[in-house]
C-alpha cells in the first residue's frame, strides 16, 4: 500500500516529505519504546507508528534506516525533528488517533506487523 | 581516520548526534549499507548510555577501508556487575531516560548482537569504557 492511502486511511497529516508519498509499505511496527525499534529488521518498506515524538524517536529511525513514520495521539513535531526527517529522507505523518486506532486500521487493510 | 566527539550526560537534545556524523561518514566510504546499520545501531545505544548515566564522555572513531573500531569513554558511576548489566530487561535507568524511549535492559545486549567485537570494562566511581569493532569483508 502506497504511503498516500495510508494518511487516507488514519485521517493523517503530511507534516514533512510530501514527495515521499508514492512510497510502497509492506509491514507495520508499532512501538513507544526505541530500544524495542532498535532490534527489528528494516527496510524502505517498512513504517513504525510511534506516539514518541521527540529527537530520540527520529535519531532512532536515523540509524535503524526507517523512512515512513505515523505519529499518533496527535504528537506535536518541533522543527529538530523535522531537520533530521529531511536530512535522510523521511515522510513524517501525524494523526489524531490513538495508536490501537491506528494500528487497527492499518492491520484491517492488511498491512501485516513485523512479527 | 581518526575522529573525537564529545558527548555530554543528561543532554537528550543531541544525543546521536556523533551517531548521525559516523553513519554519513560510512555511508561516504561505500561500506556496505547492512555494516553501516549495524555499526550506528550499537554505536547509538552507546552513545545514549553515556547520555543517560555518565557524566560526560568522549567517543574515538576510528575508521579505515576494513574494519570501524570505535572507543566511548565516559566519567560516571561505572557498572559494578558488567554480566548483569548485559542480561535483557536489566536496567537501572532513570524515569527521564525512559520517557525518552530507553531504559528498558535492551542496549547493552542489542550492542552485543550488532558487533562483531565488543570489549567493556569499568571503573565504579570513575566511569566505562566500551570498544566496539566491525569488519566490512567478512
Amino acid at each position: 500500500m502506497k504511503v498516500g492511502d495510508i494518511v487516507h486511511l488514519i485521517d493523517g497529516q503530511v507534516i514533512e516529505g510530501e514527495q515521499y508519498l508514492d512510497r510502497e509499505i509492506d509491514r507495520i511496527f508499532a512501538s513507544d519504546l526505541m530500544s524495542d525499534v532498535l532490534t527489528i529488521d528494516t527496510d524502505e518498506k517498512l513504517m513504525l507508528l510511534t506516539g514518541l515524538a521527540n529527537n530520540q524517536s527520529m535519531r532512532t529511525c536515523e540509524m535503524s534506516d526507517i523512512k515512513n513514520v505515523v505519529f499518533v495521539r496527535g504528537k506535536r513535531i518541533t522543527e529538530e525533528m523535522l531537520e533530521i526527517a529531511r536530512d535522510n529522507e523521511m515522510v513524517l505523518i501525524q494523526t489524531e488517533y490513538s495508536m490501537y486506532r491506528t494500528a487497527g486500521i492499518l492491520y484491517m487493510n492488511e498491512l501485516p506487523p513485523v512479527y | 581516520m581518526n575522529f573525537e566527539y564529545k558527548v555530554e550526560g543528561g543532554d537528550f537534545t543531541n544525543a546521536g548526534s556523533t551517531s548521525s556524523i559516523v553513519k554519513k561518514m560510512m555511508k561516504q566510504l561505500g561500506v556496505h549499507p547492512d555494516i553501516v546499520k549495524r555499526t550506528v545501531v550499537a554505536l547509538y545505544e552507546a552513545e545514549v548510555n553515556i547520555v543517560a548515566h555518565a557524566n560526560r564522555g568522549v567517543i574515538y572513531v576510528d575508521l579505515d577501508e576494513n574494519k570501524v573500531h570505535i572507543k566511548l569513554e565516559d566519567e560516571g558511576k561505572g557498572i559494578p556487575d558488567i554480566d548483569q548489566a548485559m542480561q535483557k530487561g536489566y536496567s537501572t535507568a532513570s524515569p527521564e531516560v525512559r520517557e525518552m524511549g530507553f531504559g528498558a535492559g535492551m542496549g547493552l545486549p542489542n550492542i552485543k548482537s550488532n558487533t562483531d567485537e565488543l570489549k567493556i570494562s569499568s571503573v565504579v566511581g570513575k566511569g566505562t569504557t566500551v570498544e566496539i569493532t566491525n569488519y566490512f569483508n567478512k
